[in-house]
């Protein structure tokens, strides 16, 4: 899906194999002022996340109906919901649901799917074979419709859940990944080189293979991570995440759209909150992605 | 070619009997009794004794899984206890409206991909190019659900465009006109999602085939850029494409899903979900089957689609 090679990174490429005289310089390649704001604003989100219940916030559940439907101001910096509730307070609390569920689903996907995916590569023959087919039968299996399915039977809903089921329906997509990844890395010579020289089955997984793939598993993590929030926002929005009154970025959008003529500030900010997030994740996976020259692992 | 249709074909086999399990064993994830859970707890014992039978719930499990089956086949999905109408009819009279959607949606998104593609990749890295690309990625963490929600506030709300806000939905045989407006927005919402993956595909498989030697002898025999772009550049491109349109079905049902529900335009998502909340377990286990199994054969075919227009794929 997110396919971003850059064209003039191609270029650059061919033209010096093709003229293989030059030597590519090592130049000391910069993130960028923009990649750091985005590591800055998504860890500002997860201290939010984490520490809420200690900041100077007001209760993200208190009901005070002397002050409902109210706009932004300094008591209230992003104004009160129909209950009375401060909106700020609640889109912090949000954060919570969203990064809960985007890195528990992604420990469960990478957890299996990663090592399958390594061992596969490496092994190959019958294992990677039928660990292969059998992901691929998955792969083409409807993820999403798979989850909803899934929640709306499995019943009561609680957060455990909804990450177990999001993170096992993301197992064959991270296995791909990694096993395409290990790969490319798999046939090099220096691979080659450490299993002639008689390294065992765990020291090439461990000391070659796996901190050539990391560059590729971390901004495939950051962009499941993306992924994750999205889809939990989708399942709060349809009523299939956690259970209000609990603040999620999703059921607040979704509770807000009864009274989006009247106030639209309350459908305005958790949106711009999770576009934001959501932003800068994307941003930071693609630009790690970019930086490490990984071009060859389509996603 | 006819050995690698064969061995897709058995391999879509494999992948419907999964999907038909597991939408089956979706009825045993219910907590305590199935009958009692899909019937409530007012049930009478006939009401019970009638879907122990329609189940086959007396039975051991593989049983129930081929009585089940066998209705499937021959297209009864089950007698929604709730509403007390045939699941298959229900989904018969949903289903076009999805189809509308997702049909307006991609048209609407090929017909902006593919000339904003092939204007970015004529000058990689010029302004257009980046400003395409900057938008696009911008559109990219943007989900569905906030897409509609702002064009409900924004078109139906502000600017007050008849038959776009919820519960607004005029069907195609009473006015095709109105029907059109009343599904825009929910085909324009998914084609944003669509444009901003094609857009990206497109562009970069555009801008490595236009390094081949075919496009520069196209070049040096005085062929114009148009004539280059379209019938030189874009087949080889348009694989990478109808891959990504294949692959992108499954969210495109699921995207059409939210939208459904917002709008409260009766497609599957919305019947999906008041299904879920009036727990009419048979008809979500309905829907769910049929998506899933129509998603798949979609890409099935697609997969042909692309092997026809690039016979070298089944050859590998």
């Amino acid at each position: 899906m997110s396919s971003f090679n850059h064209p003039s990174d191609n270029l650059e490429h061919s033209i010096l194999e093709e003229y293989s005289i030059v030597e590519r310089p090592e130049k000391k390649k910069k993130l960028g002022v923009l990649f750091w704001i985005c590591v800055a604003w998504i860890g500002l989100n997860v201290i939010g996340a984490i520490f809420a219940a200690v900041l100077p916030l007001q209760n993200p559940l208190y009901e005070n109906f002397s002050a409902i439907n109210l706009g932004p101001s300094l008591h209230h910096l992003f104004g009160t919901d129909d209950l009375g509730r401060d909106i700020f307070a609640r889109v912090t609390y949000g954060a919570r649901v969203s990064i809960a569920v985007g890195t528990g689903a992604m420990v469960i996907g990478f957890g299996l799917g990663a090592p399958l995916g390594m061992l596969a590569a490496h092994r190959r023959g019958r294992f990677d074979a039928i660990l292969t087919t059998v992901m691929y039968v998955f792969l083409a299996f409807p993820a999403i419709i798979a989850t909803i399915a899934v929640l709306s039977f499995w019943t009561p809903r609680s957060l455990l859940k909804i990450i177990l089921v999001i993170g096992l329906a993301s197992v064959p997509l991270v296995y791909r990944v990694i096993r395409t990844a290990t790969l490319n890395v798999a046939t090099k010579d220096y691979i080659i080189a450490a299993k002639v020289q008689g390294a065992t089955d765990r020291r090439i997984l461990m000391k070659e293979l796996l901190p050539n793939i990391a560059p590729v598993g971390i901004s495939f993590l950051l962009i499941g991570v993306a992924t994750v929030v999205t889809l939990e926002g989708a399942l709060a929005f349809l009523g299939l995440s956690v259970n209000p009154p609990t603040p999620s970025w999703g059921n607040m959008i979704n509770e807000a759209r009864t009274v989006l003529a009247s106030n639209p500030w309350l459908v305005l900010f958790p949106s711009a909150a999770l576009c934001l997030f959501l932003l800068c994740l994307n941003f930071i996976g693609d630009r790690l992605r970019s930086h490490f020259d990984v071009t060859e692992v389509k996603l | 070619m006819l050995r690698y249709v064969a061995k897709r074909m058995v391999l879509l086999i494999g992948i419907v009997f999964v999907i038909s399990v597991g939408s089956f064993y979706l009825i045993h994830l219910l907590p305590g009794n199935p009958a009692t859970v899909i019937l409530g707890f007012g049930a009478t014992p006939e009401a019970k004794a009638a879907l122990y039978r329609q189940l086959g719930l007396a039975h051991p499990i593989y049983l129930q899984y081929f009585t089940w089956i066998s209705n499937v086949v021959r297209g009864n999905l089950g007698t929604s206890f709730i509403s007390q109408t045939s699941v298959a009819s229900t989904i018969r009279s949903a289903l076009p409206i999805d189809l509308e959607i997702i049909l307006l949606s991609q048209i609407l998104a090929f017909a902006t991909a593919i000339p904003a593609a092939m204007r970015s990749a004529k000058r990689p890295d010029g302004p257009i190019d980046r400003l395409l690309g900057a938008g696009s990625f911008t559109l990219l963490s943007i989900p569905p659900f906030i897409i509609i929600v702002l064009m409900v506030l924004f078109i139906s709300i502000k600017l007050g465009v008849p038959h776009t806000g919820p519960s607004s939905y005029v069907s195609f045989g009473t006015d095709p006109l109105g029907n059109l407006e009343s599904l825009s927005l929910p085909s324009i919402t998914l084609a944003i999602g669509s444009f901003v993956v094609y857009y990206r595909i497109l562009r970069s498989d555009l801008i490595s085939t236009l390094q081949e030697e075919f496009i520069t002898m196209a070049r040096s025999k005085g062929l114009s850029q148009r004539r280059i772009m379209w019938s030189h550049a874009f087949r080889p491109s348009s694989v990478a494409l109808l891959g990504a349109a294949g692959v992108n079905i499954g969210g495109l049902l699921a995207a059409g899903f939210v939208v459904q529900y917002l709008l409260a335009i009766p497609g599957l998502g919305y019947t999906l979900i008041t299904a879920i909340n009036m727990s009419d377990f048979l008809l979500v286990q309905g829907i769910v089957l049929t998506v899933s199994v129509g998603v798949v054969v979609i890409n099935f075919i697609f997969d042909f689609i692309i092997n026809m227009v690039d016979p070298r794929i089944s050859r590998e």
